[in-house]
């Protein structure tokens, strides 16, 4: 007994050295499961205090290009809204409000930092679960689909960017059923690959990518982007399509996240399915 | 608290900031971050409590990691250029560096530009903590040439970056 003290005494430092780094292996060997641990993240107090004063700085050089996106928004939605509800007037449609049985909610979050060096990309954004956001939620922005909550603490939570090699989306071409998976191979912040779409399906230059109905997550005909080239090997029966991204992923300001409110209902519903 | 635990302190908050705050936003060829923020292992005293280094040295990558959501990769990079110091400093500087007690910050900011030894020093301890990375990364993904590209340029980077960080922080000549 007395030895091993000794042996403990002596070796105290390598001891250390040793034990630090069985530490920092086993959180990137975590990494490697879907769930990140939940200790190395920005989505902490500390660093999302941080990134939320920087990006208050950064924030004023794009108010101007922000705010005219904002309007822009606004009047295509207007375009949508006045064109389609005929049978009610304006004031009618001023009043409408959302109801407790929409399907989905949508919340506003802001971009506190954004990656997009790196093989995994994540977004840190103000807002977490004090404002209802929660694991597994879909964000987008006016131009498209942007990512998926990964994490949320009380009031900061980071999204696993389209930017991620890890990232997979159901996506489809827009008017077909083709659907696919979407997946970025880590080369270039503008495009990412849709794979698994069927070599019979009719595909053209320029068609959009929307996202596909089959998710949880995303609500149908989110646009993504269009195709730039498909290509094919013999023996595949597979295309992959290189998509151009709507979205400058390098230029992010505010965001939307999308709340499937039925969600647990689902879900209740399909582990019942499993139990049987 | 004397003066030198005081500097320590500073230098690791400092630098920590200074990472986090510019150089991660540098994306040079749009993907390159230099990490300067190792030159607080390096300029750890050379005399000083290892233990105290190894944990200390783990926090600041573990802060790093934090920032940019990659996941103690450079926790154990640091950790491991913390542990392999004394044998950089035995091959620079010869084997009596022990014995003449020596003043690394006093040294390396004074002699950057004409000491062979203080140069193969940084750039060693450079080398050991971006081919820790390297392997680390690798073991992540499989993108085998272009983390190679990127290792090596971000090793170019981080000695200038710590260079000129040096050559700013050196006394002024009396």
């Amino acid at each position: 007994m007395q030895q091993i003290f000794n042996f403990f005494i002596k070796n105290s430092t390598k001891l250390l050295f040793l034990l630090l780094l069985l530490i920092s292996f086993a959180f990137i060997i975590r990494t490697h499961t879907f769930h990140r641990s939940s200790f190395i993240s920005s989505a902490n107090g500390v660093t999302g205090y941080v990134y939320e004063n920087v990006n208050d700085l950064k924030e004023y050089m794009h108010l101007k290009s922000e705010n005219d996106a904002l309007v822009l928004e606004n009047a295509y939605l207007k375009t949508i809204v006045y064109n389609n509800l005929t049978d009610k007037d304006s004031l009618e449609i001023a009043k409408l409000q959302p109801s407790e049985t929409d399907e989905y909610s949508i919340l506003v979050a802001k971009v506190i930092r954004n990656s997009f060096n790196t093989k995994e990309n994540y977004l840190t954004i103000k807002g977490g679960s004090k404002q209802g956001i929660q694991k597994d939620l879909g964000v987008i922005n006016s131009n498209g689909v942007i990512g998926i909550i990964e994490k949320s603490s009380n009031n900061y939570s980071t999204v696993q960017s389209i930017l991620n090699v890890k990232s997979k989306i159901n996506a489809k071409i827009k008017g077909s059923n083709h659907f696919g998976t979407l997946e970025w191979d880590g080369k270039n912040t503008g495009y990412v690959n849709l794979t698994d779409i069927p070599r019979l399906a009719e595909i053209y230059k320029g068609d959009t990518i929307v996202t596909g109905g089959i998710s949880k997550i995303f609500p149908e005909n989110i646009p993504i982007g269009v195709i730039e080239k498909a290509y094919t090997t013999a023996s595949s029966n597979y295309f992959t399509i290189s998509v151009r991204l709507f979205n400058d992923m390098t230029n992010l300001g505010y965001v939307y996240i999308i709340k499937n409110n039925y969600v647990e209902e689902i879900n209740t519903l399909e582990e019942g399915l499993e139990d049987e | 608290m004397n003066s030198i635990v005081l500097s320590n302190i500073g230098r690791f908050i400092t630098l920590l900031l200074v990472q986090v705050l510019i150089f991660n936003n540098i994306d040079l060829f749009g993907s390159i971050n230099p990490f300067p923020y190792i030159l607080f292992i390096i300029l750890y005293p050379s005399s000083g409590n290892k233990a105290l280094l190894y944990l200390t040295s783990f926090l600041l990558g573990l802060a790093v990691d934090m920032f940019i959501n990659s996941a103690g990769i450079h926790a154990a990079a640091s950790l491991i250029l913390a542990f392999a110091r004394p044998m950089i400093l035995k091959f620079s500087f010869g084997i009596s560096y022990q014995y003449h007690n020596l003043n690394i910050l006093k040294k390396v900011t004074k002699d950057i530009f004409n000491s062979l030894e203080v140069f193969s020093y940084i750039s060693i301890s450079i080398l050991v903590h971006n081919i820790t990375l390297f392997a680390l990364e690798l073991f992540r993904f499989s993108f085998v040439l272009e983390i190679l590209s990127r290792t090596i340029i971000t090793m170019i980077t981080t000695l200038l970056c710590s260079v000129l960080i040096i050559y700013l922080i050196k006394p002024s000549k009396k």
